[in-house]
């Protein structure tokens, strides 16, 4: 017995120990506390809420969304954009961890890897929400569809939200699985992804802006500072989750992470608020100072236009909600106040997701090229499909916290794994 | 150990009953699905328009005919007429004869069988005071007698661009221009994604948010697959200048029902043709030329 378990531990074939890995990570991540039940119970029931949500909608059709002809997109792809900004924002962990090398970031940095896999699976799910045609989405596949390359920023969007997927996939995997096995990762296989994946979150924020700073017809959206204002916010946000998962792990899941990794993340957010609202100010000083009808849609969001004034309440809140976390995140001694630390990161991060989805998907079409004012607002059908997506990316995010972290401390071996049989 | 192994045993069975159970509650989740009764294989897996051979054309007008039938008892002829050589269509409307009465907007959507309940039209119309050309004042939801004191009308639809903004962001290419200049789509690629709409600077797109309604004995049985066969639900459509029409040598429906003979259509690479002697003998102009997007499809004043 005792023999045999060495001679495996020395060198396990992969078709033994990757199969038992995924076993392993099954396992953990179905494993819990009352409250970790309780938590991914809730989760699911939500989620599959959604999928009911959605299963109707691809049925009888798209007509119990709220949008129209003239507010074609709505809540599904205010959150499939904002949520790319959370994908990429993970990087401000990889940056400092690789680029830096700062070790303790470095043994945290798989949060924001996850987050990254987490967020960009909840994108996908949101396009596919948004197709009135989901079953035609082969049509989209390279070889048997036809791809409308380099043309379309859409299909852009399609190489660099799966190539990001992939990537991220990759260098988790990998990390997790050598750490598994109680080796140590060799830097060729995963150093050059990781330098790969940073010029990869910038591209697959950038892109999805051009998707609507390229559009002439829509003045709100064709800004040259669509995409910089992107990845000003997504730095925001994705930082902000972060540090509220850290607090979270800490304080429900008992876990002592360092703190020097969350001040990092809080020192970064304290540059890029400010950015972002430099860029938003310069953005509204040029709409509102020389006026005229490519204004239109700006003046509609902020102040309404007659009795159409839907997004107006939406967007101060963005705006107070902004600053405040602006101003507050400024105090010297923030880091030993985690209350106040969750509370300027809860803030932030909806200011962000207010003023990126609806805050300028939606107005982007009020009013319409022909002056319309057709409002929109989400109806009930859209509310319980998009929980149910962030519920699943949510599902993702914490099953895979659950099972990287016992493997990163060293916690779940495959050699422990045999020696207990 | 044993302790252990039993807890582990319990452990592993109310994992499985919970795997089980949310397996189960996603099929019910799932269930509304499977309600409508499955599309067969053959449209499902159809191709590209440009991809179908002679013989698959055929076969697959043969089954959308079966399929009117089926859905409507009513037998509808769907053709598929193609460009005529050396022909570019052009649109011109007189705007100082236009007196906003709204039957073109009626002619398309009876000629093109559109949702009866949502009374869609491929066509819009612009009321403007006098004095401007600005589009942000004018009112398309203006409900009396025409023509209003000191008001112009201004009918705007698919300008068939040149440079169609819709045609470059399509992700599937399911919408094109043809030799004739006319901006089409094939209502069986459309995956329903909506980019084209957010493109588009003249709203001439429309989605269908649900499969469209229209009383078996209103359907124009006289259909064009690229044109105005009834559409299925969650996909765009735009105007195509009636081209089942046009590209037979007739006019478009909305030219046919104006009271006022404000609209001019035809072929611009024809010397002799109204729509050339208007475009050289008047002052014309384009909506939102500033935008690059060179419309077939121009505007003009003549008193």
């Amino acid at each position: 017995m005792d023999t045999a378990t060495t001679e495996a531990s020395a060198k396990p074939p992969h078709w033994v120990s990757y199969p038992r890995f995924l076993m392993r990570a099954i396992s953990a991540a179905t494993d819990g506390s009352f409250l970790f039940y309780a938590w991914m119970t809730g989760l699911t029931a939500v989620f599959l809420v959604g999928a009911n949500a959605w299963a109707h909608q691809v049925t009888s059709g798209m007509i119990y969304t709220h949008m129209t002809d003239h507010v074609s997109w709505g809540l599904y792809i205010a959150n499939f954009t904002f949520l790319v900004g959370v994908a990429a924002g993970g990087v401000m962990m990889v940056i400092p961890a690789y680029l830096y090398n700062d070790r303790k970031m470095q043994d945290v940095v798989i949060l924001g890897e996850l987050l990254a896999i987490a967020a960009i699976i909840s994108c996908l799910m949101f396009v596919i929400a948004d197709l009135g045609r989901p079953d035609r989405f082969w049509h989209m596949m390279p070889p048997i569809g036809r791809f409308n390359f380099p043309f379309s920023m859409l299909t852009w969007d399609v190489i660099v939200l799966n190539g990001y997927l992939l990537i991220n996939l990759h260098v988790v995997g990998y990390l997790l699985y050598t750490r598994f096995l109680g080796k140590t990762p060799n830097p060729r296989w995963y150093k050059p992804f990781v330098l790969l994946s940073i010029a990869w979150a910038i591209s697959i924020h950038t892109v999805t802006a051009f998707l609507y700073s390229g559009l002439g017809g829509r003045p709100l959206w064709n800004s040259a500072l669509l995409a910089p204002r992107f990845l000003a916010s997504a730095f925001v946000s994705g930082p902000a989750f972060i540090i509220l998962t850290m607090l979270v792990l800490r304080r429900f899941g008992g876990l002592r992470l360092p703190v020097q990794p969350m001040d990092t993340l809080m020192k970064i957010m304290r540059v890029t608020i400010l950015i972002n609202l430099l860029m938003l100010i310069s953005e509204l000083f040029t709409e509102f100072y020389a006026g005229g009808a490519h204004t239109s849609s700006a003046r509609y969001l902020f102040f309404g236009h007659g009795e159409a004034n839907a997004l107006v309440p939406w967007i101060w809140t963005a705006i107070v909600f902004n600053v405040v976390a602006a101003v507050l995140i400024m105090r010297p001694t923030l880091i030993r106040h985690t209350g106040m630390l969750a509370t300027i990161c809860v803030l932030a991060f909806m200011g962000s997701w207010i003023e990126k989805g609806m805050g300028l998907i939606v107005p982007g079409f009020v009013p319409s090229p022909l002056h319309e004012y057709v409002e929109y607002l989400p109806s009930n059908l859209e509310w319980r499909l998009a929980a149910g997506v962030i519920a699943f990316g949510l599902l993702v995010y914490s099953a895979s916290i659950k099972v990287a972290i016992p493997i990163m401390r060293g916690e779940m071996r495959f050699e422990q794994e045999t020696s207990t049989k | 150990m044993t302790d252990k192994a039993k807890g582990i045993s319990r452990r592993r069975v109310i994992k499985g009953l919970g795997a089980t159970l949310g397996a189960a509650a996603f099929g019910a989740a799932l269930s509304p699905l499977f309600q409508g009764g499955f599309m067969s294989a053959k449209e499902l897996m159809q191709r590209h328009y440009k991809e179908l051979s002679p013989e698959d054309k055929k076969e697959v007008l043969e089954r959308l005919q079966a399929d009117a039938k089926e859905t409507f008892g009513r037998d509808v002829t769907i053709a598929d007429p193609r460009p005529r050589p050396k022909t570019k269509f052009v649109y011109a409307i007189n705007l100082s004869l236009c007196n906003g009465s709204g039957k073109c907007v009626e002619a398309c959507h009876k000629e093109n069988n559109h949702d009866r309940i949502t009374k869609q039209s491929y066509i819009r119309v612009l009321e403007m005071p006098k004095g401007t050309m600005d589009m942000e004042r004018g009112n398309t939801t203006y409900n009396h007698t025409v023509p209003a004191k000191d008001k112009f009308y201004m009918p705007v639809q698919c300008q068939q661009c040149d440079e169609p903004p819709c045609v470059d962001v399509c992700p599937v290419q399911a919408t094109w221009k043809e030799k004739d200049g006319i901006v089409v789509v094939d209502y069986n690629w459309c995956i329903g994604c909506r980019y084209c709409m957010a493109a588009c600077p003249y709203h001439a797109r429309r989605f269908n948010w649900k499969k469209p309604y229209i009383p078996p004995e209103d359907i124009n049985p006289n259909q064009g697959y690229l044109s105005n066969r009834v559409r299925q639900q969650g996909v765009v459509e735009k105007c195509h200048y009636c081209l089942h029409r046009t590209r037979e040598g007739r006019l478009p429906a909305c030219l046919e029902a104006c009271p006022t003979g404000a609209r001019v259509f035809g072929n611009f690479l024809d010397p002799k043709s109204s729509v050339r002697w208007v475009f050289e003998n008047k002052r014309v102009y384009v909506l939102k030329e500033e935008l690059g997007t060179k419309p077939s499809f121009f505007y003009f004043f003549d008193k």
